[in-house]
């Protein structure tokens, strides 16, 4: 017995004396060898980097007003991991927020979801460890039930966030822009002057690393990288000018609508005709920017990508054919090709090419004028004759260089995203086209249009594919004769149209426009001047455009125009101007008006165009001379453009 | 020779009483943040503790002035008092934690009586094993049999609740004792043997619970699902891992301080020693309660009757046993079973059946001569 004791004892020694070198062998392989890995998983854990948004910078007008601002708003965030570790993986915690937030918890739950593959909106596209904004500008009482009441609401926070305001509503809307998430989720501009000038506005994140406790709750900050916060973007837009443009506009497109036309969309452009600044520039519909601050609602965002298409800058994005407010280009190239300047010329009732007649306007013969009549009361014919005898010289198409050299068919190269090219077409172009559409058009020539109701359309149609396909290739002097007056396949856009008449009113500047014209840092430093660039000159004499001038202030005085301006005080402000009449085949009109004033010195360029709206006297003459009227103070009006810049 | 036993054996005494304080601290710690978080006072805990600690010490000084004839007398009552007591959890006074239906509701008190059924083991093992009416050197048949049959009572009892930890260290410490006893070789390889098929013949016919399953399973393999049934396992491995060499700090644990480890003050709390302390600290636990088991089986080497070696050695097999499935759960060497750290985790019955135990061991000593 005393010899088996011992022995047993030193025995169960042994074991204990393994086992413990064996935990301390474990601690030692945890701690000091695996120590490092063992660290950063913890911090994972319980470190959280969390951006810190940079202030974003403003967006001001001319006279330093804000267009597009911040302020601050009860943004509700949820930390999805704290979440996931509630025993029901935060659904009661969720359900609890939704019944205070007074939006249904699906919804809530759908705004977590991180986006993939068959994840509709709404989702969440940032970083998994980040936590969601889920409401935005949430009443302060609500936001300070969250904040007191961490146990009813873990991993949910509420804090104040800069979201953007708009302190001038709707103004400016397709010039401003907007912010949206990115694929990234970080939150960016997506058009207009927020997408053009991101680097600029956008600033540099900070960042800050916070320690977490299990439920997501911040328990102290560890470092801290303040944000710089984005730059200033002074813009030559005057917010009074932008207002009384979008006004006239709005009103324009609404009265062409009321009298039985169907008016549906328009735009205004008002420019700096000596600096190519941008001034004002309106599209019609327009919508409420603040609708995407939080995140837009699914009935909303339809809504601006449906019908009438609201989102669309029409001033930029537009195009429609600039009917004969193309004429200047058309003049210019007939005097730069031979045809006298100061010569008489026929305006007859119709012109005939080939087997063809092209009808006059209204089909009236006019009698013998010299070109200012011919522009201040539209003659057609006149530019048809012009046409049909540069077309019989040859191929070098004079008439599409000069429309080439007044920036039509490239963009201008304004910074705004998403410009239309417009188009300028020649005989290349037509080729081209047709080879393209070829197939469709021979098919359909064979077929006809079964669908078509109207049948005499449908023949109308058929003849037209018949004669498209067979020789659609060739640039017939039909095309170029409407080429002259701006109808056909010639497109521009109503910044276009506004340069290139900002480039004859001030002697031949091709600007390419610039809305913005400093970036400020945001203690009101200036930190670069942006100046429209020339894009290029006229190749036009000086008499001649002399000549245009003169002749465009004929139009509101006794011209097209002179109905719409009855009353205006011209002497006051004389403006001068051509209007444009673009047909369509099966639908109304599209009116246009491009102008400059003062006629004699011309300072700024307004144009606008009504879709649908009629002739360019009825619908697109009274919106340009109500924009003057309210950038002069005339008739009534406050003067919009202050003191110096009259 | 008297006089020096009857000295206090601070060989003994100390690394208890250390363990003892060290518990009241890292439960605190761990406790503190919980306690903020839920808007209650964060010293809740460490006042519960500390009565713990006082209430164990009492439980300490009365099997310590006993001599063994009392200690001998009073453990078959004790043995059945504790038997009782492990049956009555079964009934509806029992209250279920964690999947284990293993606490009794004693007016306003709250027991775990798996946690004294141990020492009353240990005693009741002792009794039926340290008999040695013919002189010989090891227990006869019969002797072996009645043990067996003692230490299946409470086994049983404690495997209905379920709770496989306590199950695990009963077996390890009932085991020891055989050893220690001198039973023959070919019996404990018998033993042995039946008890591995036993094991087997229970995870094969499924009767463990899903819960023990998972547990088990997630014992080879804790970062498969970090999240979910790992979580705990995750968890604790990366908050020990996280100390390093000399810790945070006490109370300056981020992952203890974030409330990221579960069950932390009371079977995780080796957890709290390990961020906060670091490698220096939780080594220097796991060398205090070396100590005591070195104290222990030093008085059970030093005892005159095969009794009191066998009361000793069964309470070292008992606290290495619990110590081994304690820290080694918590640093991934063993599944994930509740079971506490002797001395140091939350829980007045665990505290004061080690406090008792320790009582126990200086009964022993005194009487070695």
């Amino acid at each position: 017995m005393r010899r088996s004791f011992p022995s047993r004892l030193l025995l169960v020694h042994l074991l204990v004396a393994a086992l413990f070198l064996t935990l301390l062998g474990r601690l030692w392989q945890v701690q000091i060898l695996d120590g490092e890995r063992y660290t950063q998983a913890a911090v994972a854990d319980h470190v959280r980097r969390v951006a810190v948004p940079a202030v974003r910078g403003r967006i001001l007008d001319d006279r330093g007003r804000p267009l597009a601002r911040n302020r601050a708003a009860m943004t509700v965030t949820v930390d999805r991991i704290a979440l996931r570790r509630q025993p029901d993986q935060g659904r009661a915690t969720l359900r609890r927020l939704a019944a205070l937030l007074g939006r249904p918890a699906a919804e809530l739950s759908a705004r977590l979801r991180p986006c993939g593959p068959g994840v509709g909106r709404p989702c969440w596209a940032g970083s998994p460890y980040e936590p969601v904004p889920v409401a935005e500008d949430v009443p302060a009482r609500k936001a300070t039930q969250i904040v007191e009441r961490p146990e009813d609401f873990p991993g949910v926070t509420a804090e104040p966030r800069p979201v953007r305001d708009h302190p001038r509503g709707e103004l400016a809307a397709h010039l401003l822009g907007y912010l949206a998430p990115g694929a990234d989720g970080t939150v960016a501009g997506r058009d207009g002057l927020e997408a053009a000038y991101e680097a600029d506005l956008r600033g540099r994140a900070g960042s800050r690393q916070v320690v977490v406790d299990s439920a997501g709750q911040v328990l102290r900050t560890l470092r801290e990288q303040p944000p710089v916060p984005g730059s200033t973007l002074v813009t030559s837009i005057d917010a009074d000018v932008q207002a009384v443009t979008e006004r006239a506009l709005e009103r324009a497109v609404r009265r062409a609508g009321k009298g039985g036309a169907s008016a549906d969309s328009g735009a205004a452009v008002v420019l700096e005709a000596r600096t190519g600044r941008v001034v004002a520039m309106a599209s019609y519909p327009g919508y409420d920017p603040d609708v995407w601050s939080g995140g837009i609602e699914p009935a909303d965002y339809r809504r601006l990508t449906g019908a009438g298409s609201p989102l669309l800058a029409r001033a930029v994005q537009g195009q429609w054919p600039p009917a004969s407010t193309w004429k200047v280009v058309s003049t210019a190239a007939a005097v730069g090709a031979g045809s006298p300047l100061t010569g008489r010329y026929d305006c007859p009732g119709s012109y005939r090419i080939g087997d063809h007649s092209f009808r006059n306007f209204g089909g009236a013969d006019l009698g013998v004028m010299d070109l200012r009549r011919a522009l201040v009361v539209s003659c057609d014919t006149i530019f048809y004759r012009f046409a049909h005898q540069m077309w019989l010289k040859g191929d070098d198409d004079p008439m599409q260089r000069m429309a080439e050299a007044f920036g039509f068919g490239a963009r201008t190269g304004v910074d705004l995203p998403g410009e239309a090219a417009g188009r300028v077409p020649d005989r290349a172009w037509k080729k081209a086209y047709w080879e393209r559409t070829r197939d469709e058009t021979c098919r359909a020539a064979r077929t006809g249009y079964p669908r078509e109701k109207d049948r005499a359309r449908a023949a109308y149609l058929k003849a037209v594919a018949a004669e498209n396909c067979a020789r659609g290739y060739v640039w017939t002097a039909g095309d170029a004769a409407n080429f002259s007056i701006g109808q056909g396949d010639v497109l521009v856009t109503p910044l276009q149209l506004a340069r290139a008449y900002a480039a004859l009113a001030n002697g031949g500047t091709l600007f390419s426009p610039r809305v913005a014209k400093e970036v400020r840092d945001a203690g009101g430093r200036p930190l670069r001047t942006i100046t429209p660039p020339v894009a290029g000159r006229l190749p036009v004499p000086a008499r001649t455009l002399d000549y245009l001038r003169r002749a465009l202030a004929g139009v509101p005085r006794s011209g097209t125009a002179a109905a719409a301006f009855a009353g205006f005080p011209l002497d006051k402000l004389p403006v001068a101007g051509k209007t444009g009449t673009a047909e369509a085949y099966g639908a109304e009109d599209t009116s246009w008006f491009a102008s400059f004033a003062p006629a004699g010195h011309p300072r700024y360029v307004v144009v606008a165009v009504v879709s649908r709206g009629g002739s360019g006297g009825e619908a697109a003459a009274p919106a340009v001379r109500e924009i003057w009227s309210g950038m002069y103070g005339l008739e009534g009006h406050e003067p919009a453009l202050p003191e110096g810049k009259r | 020779m008297r006089n020096a036993l009857a000295r206090p054996d601070w060989r003994l005494l100390a690394p208890a009483a250390a363990l003892s304080l060290a518990g009241v601290l890292l439960v605190w710690s761990a406790t503190r943040p919980r306690m903020a978080a839920a808007g209650e006072d964060p010293q809740t805990y460490l006042k519960k503790q500390a009565v713990n600690v006082l209430t164990g010490l009492v439980a300490m000084a009365v099997p310590a002035r006993a001599d063994h004839g009392t200690l001998r007398a009073w453990t078959p009552p004790a043995f059945l008092a504790s038997m009782l007591s492990l049956a009555a959890v079964l009934t509806p006074l029992g209250r279920t934690v964690n999947g284990a239906q293993s606490w009794l509701a004693v007016g306003g008190l709250e027991l775990q009586p798996s946690e004294p059924a141990k020492l009353a083991l240990v005693l009741m093992l002792a009794v039926l094993l340290g008999e040695r009416p013919d002189g010989g050197r090891r227990p006869r048949g019969p002797q072996v049999l009645l043990a067996l049959a003692a230490a299946a009572l409470p086994l049983g009892l404690i495997m209905l609740q379920p709770d496989l930890g306590t199950a695990t260290v009963m077996a390890a410490t009932a085991g020891g004792m055989l050893v220690v006893a001198g039973v023959r070789g070919r019996w404990l390889a018998l033993l042995a043997g039946a008890g591995a098929a036993g094991a087997a013949a229970a995870w094969f016919l499924g009767l463990l619970k899903p819960h023990q399953v998972q547990r088990l399973l997630t014992f080879a393999d804790p970062m498969a699902d970090p999240q979910g049934a790992g979580y705990n396992a995750a968890q604790a491995l990366v908050t020990v891992g996280s100390g390093g060499l000399f810790g945070r700090g006490l109370f300056r644990g981020d992952q203890t301080g974030g409330r990221f480890v579960p069950e932390q003050h009371t079977d995780f709390v080796f957890t709290v020693a390990g961020e906060e302390l670091g490698f220096a600290g939780a080594a220097l636990l796991v060398a205090l309660l070396w100590a005591v088991l070195w104290r222990a089986l030093r008085i059970a080497r030093e005892a005159v009757t095969p009794y009191a070696t066998l009361v000793a050695a069964g309470i070292a097999c008992w606290l290495a046993a619990q110590t081994f499935v304690n820290v080694g759960m918590v640093i991934g060497l063993a599944p994930i079973v509740g079971v506490p750290l002797p001395f140091v985790s939350y829980g007045g019955s665990a505290v004061v059946a080690c406090l008792a135990a320790v009582g126990v061991l200086v009964a022993v000593r005194r009487q070695a001569s």
